[in-house]
């Protein structure tokens, strides 16, 4: 049924429609109105079966969700931010124990300094914690990838991590089509699992594991995202028989054929690149564009069939890596080592700084004459950077960067922390 | 695609009424969006949300920097922030307002505007006799609809009745509409 809805209450809606026997909920924004969303639907009888828990932090709710999917039931949970970060040991023990829990992150930055906007810091510090991780483009999206999330994870007894950006979706009202109970009950059977703790049948998880095992444990963590490469277009395909739509599988190539520059991003971006290309077409320009839907596992040979007859590569993302630049971008270069095409890097948005048409088509087009940087960061202040190095040369105690930059910038009420 | 700004003040329901509009579009049959500054927002502070209506999807996501359309929840804004800034110049200005364009100190801005594009609505007034509370948001888009032509007051009514079931979203209706019928009476004298 079509709705005009926020992307937070979407998600509850898609989550609730799963039928989870658990919910293990701990507040941070912008997740909040997503597990509040799936509560309220608890409450009033709409989600059945259903254990709501309030716990005390992040590292509870995963550990919690670990308990409950040990067990035998189906269990979600969501969080952002520093609060991934707070669960981080229980993430990786979820993917090492193969619990197929399902996790929505609405993508948020990391501080200090303290910031509550989105990027994918978050997100791309869990990367390689064993997870799959998925990348909604639109509130459509992000609903349809958790329906399929819960079937993916039990089929491969894998944990799903959907990542949403924070308040630029999460927080955004757009017209949402969710599906029917019959439905999504059609596509997504009761949660089988391939092992449980069962009194009746005593075994234990989570055993030690010397080094004349551990190897062949994680090599048998690496298979089970080779399986999820095949397994994530599979199940887009039959979601799409059920539903009637695409959503999901590994990658999005929009106008990418006789496309010279090819854009390469993650998440809802993807909706402003895609205006751009268009507008780009439209005067001529030969440019296309490719969102990563499944950034874990990584689709490398998709990648490289859609990117090999460009010319050039710009990956544009929420994230950084100081010290190297980009994190997708390397990923992607990896998709590309035989070819020599050139990979640029441009990072944006990073905190929730906008980022707008007039901005990515200014870089695409130095892009397409091969004169960017193998790095930028796009809107960069170079002023007030300069000002601080500066600054920071002449006098030794020249205090916090983060406070420094606010009074050049003139925001003395957040510099002083009122 | 017709885009809208809505500015205000932290308590004033600024996000709500993005989100009230893009569900009054969405019963005009058409895709909409809304979604807030995402500011650590507080009762009081400077707020900002936006609404953008198109005919097909909209895949856009940066802030609007080029509004049709200026929804002013508080007049107070007009002296400590440059709510206009790239307002289309052929676009709408909605003020919530007792005051006079004159009174409020930018006859002279709006002048270069088509005259029925801009209109003032004592909202916060109709609110309290409405609905009791000075919350001048759903009552503001009865004044849209009527000076845009965007929306019909119809699908107004419909989004605030289900946002607001029962007697306020009945009390914010009867605001909205007589904003409505301020705004339409002002626009046709024009």
């Amino acid at each position: 049924m079509l709705k005009q809805m926020e992307g937070s209450l979407a998600v509850a809606e898609a989550v609730a429609l799963c039928r989870p026997e658990v919910v293990c909920a701990y507040p941070i924004t912008p997740q909040t109105h997503i597990v509040e969303g799936v509560g309220a639907l608890v409450k009033s009888g709409a989600l059945e079966n259903c254990e709501f828990i309030n716990v005390e932090s992040e590292f509870a709710a995963l550990s919690v969700a670990i308990g409950a999917s040990a067990a035998g039931a189906r269990a979600y949970t969501a969080t952002a931010s520093q609060g991934l970060l707070y669960m981080a040991e229980a993430v990786y023990n979820a993917a090492g124990l193969g619990l197929p829990i399902v996790m929505t992150v609405g993508n948020r930055a990391i501080g200090a300094p303290i910031n509550i906007w989105n990027d994918h810091t978050d997100a791309m510090a869990l990367k390689d914690a064993g997870w799959i991780q998925l990348f909604a483009e639109t509130n459509q999206e992000a609903v349809d990838l958790h329906i399929q999330a819960f079937r993916l994870a039990e089929e491969l007894s894998c944990p799903v991590m959907v990542c949403v950006d924070g308040f630029i979706l999460t927080h955004a009202h757009e017209r949402v089509d969710i599906p029917t109970q019959d439905e999504v009950d059609a596509f997504l059977p009761p949660y089988e699992p391939v092992q449980v703790l069962d009194p009746a049948q005593p075994y234990s998880i989570g055993a030690m594991v010397g080094p004349d095992a551990f190897t062949e444990v994680r090599y048998l963590a690496h298979e089970k995202q080779l399986q999820a490469l095949r397994l994530i277009p599979e199940i887009a395909n039959v979601f799409k028989d059920v539903f009637g739509r695409s959503s999901g599988g590994l990658v999005h190539p929009y106008r990418t054929e006789d496309a010279e520059t090819i854009v390469v991003a993650l998440g809802s971006i993807n909706g402003t690149i895609k205006d751009v290309v268009d507008q780009m077409r439209e005067n001529g320009g030969a440019i296309g564009s490719l969102s990563i839907c499944a950034f874990r596992p990584f689709p490398l040979d998709e990648l490289r069939a859609a990117l090999i007859n460009a010319k050039r590569v710009v990956v544009v993302e929420k994230s950084l890596a100081p010290g190297l630049g980009g994190i997708a971008a390397p990923d992607v270069r990896m998709a590309l080592r035989e070819a020599p095409l050139p990979v640029y890097t441009v990072i944006a948005g990073l905190g929730g700084r906008p980022i707008t048409m007039a901005a990515l088509q200014e870089v695409f087009e130095v892009a397409g004459d091969d004169r960017l940087p193998d790095m930028q960061f796009l809107d960069l202040d170079y002023a007030a950077v300069e000002h601080e190095l500066v600054r920071a040369r002449q006098i030794r105690r020249s205090g916090p960067t983060a406070e420094n930059i606010l009074k050049h910038l003139g925001a003395p009420a957040l510099a002083s922390g009122e | 695609m017709f885009q809208i700004r809505i500015h205000g003040r932290g308590g004033q329901g600024v996000v709500t009424g993005a989100e009230l509009l893009s569900a009054a579009a969405f019963h005009e049959g058409i895709h909409a969006q809304a979604f807030p500054s995402f500011g650590s927002e507080r009762m009081g502070a400077p707020v900002v949300s936006y609404c953008r209506m198109d005919d097909k999807e909209i895949r856009l996501r940066e802030p609007i920097s080029a509004p049709d359309a200026l929804i002013i929840l508080d007049p107070t804004l007009l002296q400590s922030i440059d709510v206009f800034n790239g307002v289309d110049p052929q676009g709408f200005i909605l003020v919530n307002s007792q005051r006079s364009f004159e009174e409020l100190g930018i006859a002279d801005f709006v002048a270069s505007f088509p005259a029925d594009h801009v209109c003032v609505v004592g909202a916060t007034e109709l609110a309290l006799k409405h609905v009791g509370r000075p919350v001048p948001n759903a009552v503001l888009l009865g004044g849209f609809a009527a000076i845009s032509g965007q929306i019909r007051f119809e699908s107004v009514e419909k989004a605030i009745g289900e946002k607001f079931p029962g007697d306020v979203g009945a009390a914010n209706v009867a605001a909205a509409r007589e904003a409505f019928e301020i705004a339409n009476t002002a626009s046709r004298a024009a």
